[in-house]
């Protein structure tokens, strides 16, 4: 409860992990809200059924809040004036010269906050991936600012769960997104880290994932626990195994 | 949408552009071709030839339907689109073959034109004609282009909203130069440029488009001129595949004797992982290009036997290897192929 996760992936494409953590929590219960900004809804949709979760179902019965950011993007800019009397939209600064994410905040705010009616266990923001924000426009502060909110409502106020995916390279050029990242690093509860093998490409081994328990903001004057497996991931399911160890090599 | 960075010179990009565009005129597609910098009848008439002999041309008139067929979903995606290496000549199947040859050396005809409906956008020509428009905070080259594809887009009913248009058919749409000065863009010419994330919004909202719609888009950029790698490196993540081809020419590769065979390297940044957790990931990562009197070729990249005194070094050679198809529902995309002739 109350907890940040970040995913973080290098070299390599972490998303298998948000799918995993979205079929999760549907399936404990929870009410989940999804900005998804990278992907089309029938995506997940379609990998989600893979791993045996309806996302429209989940829809339907209000359990799941999908925002599609491709979509809301194009309703935005190419929507008639009629529809802008309504709600704003949740990336109006994309339009906007204010570069706050102010709009966002408040769709995941009213979205994850209990109505009297609901009966699900602990709300879930889930962000994929936080990166794009930059390059649609908003400055690495306001990104902060947006996640820091979000903790302050659903990890404190609302007793929920917040994951995160962000991409990060090591020597990447992008001085912007590794603020963000170390930031986020910093601040988080467990970080998820995908990496590609540092030794190229390979067809067994997909890369290598690095699950940093951060015991230390626990006060206990312990260390961090780090565990460090391979992966392969094949069409409905990921299998995990240490280093070295792949299936191809026993 | 798949990003191609730019060889050096253009010239090899510019051919890839083509044989886009071009297997969209053999299939019947709709294009939609813009460019700053030549005219898009221009380009239309230097696409190159299909080469049609009798036993393509009987397959074509069943696999047209078998194609379509395959179309019938929206937000679909065709990314690139191999040739079936033809090894087994004799009898290739409709599910195995898709894709066309074509002749680099001749232009294709007139005629094939007139079957398919063809869009252009020429940007000094549509600057003169409405000078005012809503920007949204983009560069506003790119803002009309957007406006105008998403037009087309809408009125053409390639996005399923008007339930009387029943004729699915698809848009090819290819964006040369994109990001190149004559967009008014000014990445390529600075550090910090003033329009930083005009870039990447206008890729954004296209992909937005392209998901809604039966379309797929091909988009050329300069990546070598642009100073600011971070950009680079925003838009390998909005892309769904990125395809940089680096030429030999003009650099010291070209006299290198490992690479004599061959015109200029194939880099696949990234493939699209659609609607599956996984993606098709071909053997090998090296590949190389040549450009024959007639065809352009993508090989893997195979160094010649090494004849000196030193380690010797097996060269590898690639046979017929079986089309891996993705199973995403989207029609055809054979990553895993080694030798793939256009």
């Amino acid at each position: 409860q109350g907890k940040f996760t970040l995913l973080r992936d290098t070299r390599t494409d972490g998303s298998f992990l948000v799918h995993h953590f979205l079929s999760f929590y549907l399936r404990a219960g929870c009410k989940v809200c999804f900005v998804a900004l990278l992907q089309s809804f029938s995506h997940y949709n379609i990998v989600a059924q893979k791993l045996g979760v309806s996302l429209t179902a989940a829809k339907e019965r209000g359990q799941l809040v999908f925002l599609e950011g491709l979509k809301s993007c194009l309703d935005l800019l190419f929507g008639e004036e009629e529809k802008q009397s309504g709600q704003p939209s949740p990336l109006q600064f994309i339009s906007e010269s204010a570069s706050d994410l102010k709009a966002l905040f408040d769709f995941v705010r009213t979205s994850l906050t209990p109505a009297s009616s609901d009966s699900w266990k602990g709300p879930v923001l889930l962000v994929d991936d936080l990166s794009v924000l930059l390059s649609l426009g908003a400055t690495p502060v306001a990104v902060l600012d947006f996640i820091h909110y979000c903790r302050v409502t659903v990890c404190y106020q609302l007793k929920g769960n917040i994951v995160v995916l962000v991409h990060s390279n090591e020597d990447s050029e992008d001085e912007e997104n590794e603020l963000i990242v170390n930031s986020l690093c910093h601040h988080s509860d467990l970080i998820l880290w995908v990496e590609g093998l540092a030794t190229g490409f390979c067809k067994d081994v997909h890369g290598q994932i690095k699950i940093i328990r951060r015991v230390s903001l626990e006060l206990t004057a312990e260390q961090d626990l780090v565990q460090i497996y391979q992966y392969k991931i094949q069409d409905k399911n990921v299998t995990f195994f240490a280093r070295g160890l792949s299936a191809a090599v026993l | 949408l798949v990003f191609t960075e730019e060889d050096k010179y253009g010239l090899y990009s510019n051919l890839l552009f083509k044989y886009f565009l071009a297997e969209g005129v053999v299939c019947g597609h709709d294009l939609f071709v813009a460019s700053a910098k030549e005219h898009p009848d221009n380009i239309l008439k230097e696409l190159p030839a299909p080469l049609l002999d009798d036993t393509y041309r009987n397959e074509q008139g069943e696999e047209a339907p078998a194609v379509k067929s395959e179309d019938f979903q929206d937000s679909m995606k065709i990314a690139w689109r191999y040739q079936n290496l033809p090894k087994v000549e004799a009898s290739p199947t409709t599910s195995t073959k898709f894709g066309h040859y074509y002749d680099v050396s001749k232009t294709m005809s007139p005629e094939l034109f007139q079957s398919i409906k063809w869009h252009s956008f020429y940007l000094p020509e549509e600057l003169s004609l409405q000078p005012k428009m809503k920007t949204h905070n983009m560069n506003s080259a790119y803002s009309r282009l957007l406006q105008s594809i998403q037009r087309i887009i809408y009125q053409e009913g390639f996005d399923g909203s008007d339930p009387q248009k029943k004729l699915k058919n698809i848009l090819r749409i290819g964006i040369q130069s994109l990001g190149s000065m004559l967009w008014g863009d000014d990445i390529c010419s600075s550090d910090t440029p003033e329009y930083i994330h005009s870039l990447t919004k206008f890729l954004y909202v296209l992909r937005g488009l392209l998901r809604k719609s039966l379309s797929a888009c091909i988009i050329t950029v300069p990546a070598h001129l642009i100073q600011n790698k971070a950009i680079m490196e925003r838009v390998t993540n909005l892309s769904d595949m990125v395809v940089g081809l680096e030429s030999f020419i003009g650099s010291e590769r070209e006299t290198n004797p490992l690479y004599k065979d061959y015109h200029g390297l194939v880099h696949v940044q990234q493939i699209p992982r659609l609607n599956s957790l996984i993606c098709d990931v071909s053997d090998t990562k090296d590949l190389a290009f040549r450009l024959k009197r007639k065809l352009f070729t993508i090989e893997r990249l195979h160094l010649p036997p090494d004849l000196s005194d030193t380690v010797s070094r097996t060269s590898k050679q690639d046979l017929a290897e079986s089309a891996k198809l993705l199973s995403s529902g989207c029609g055809a995309m054979a990553i895993g192929k080694k030798h793939l002739d256009f």
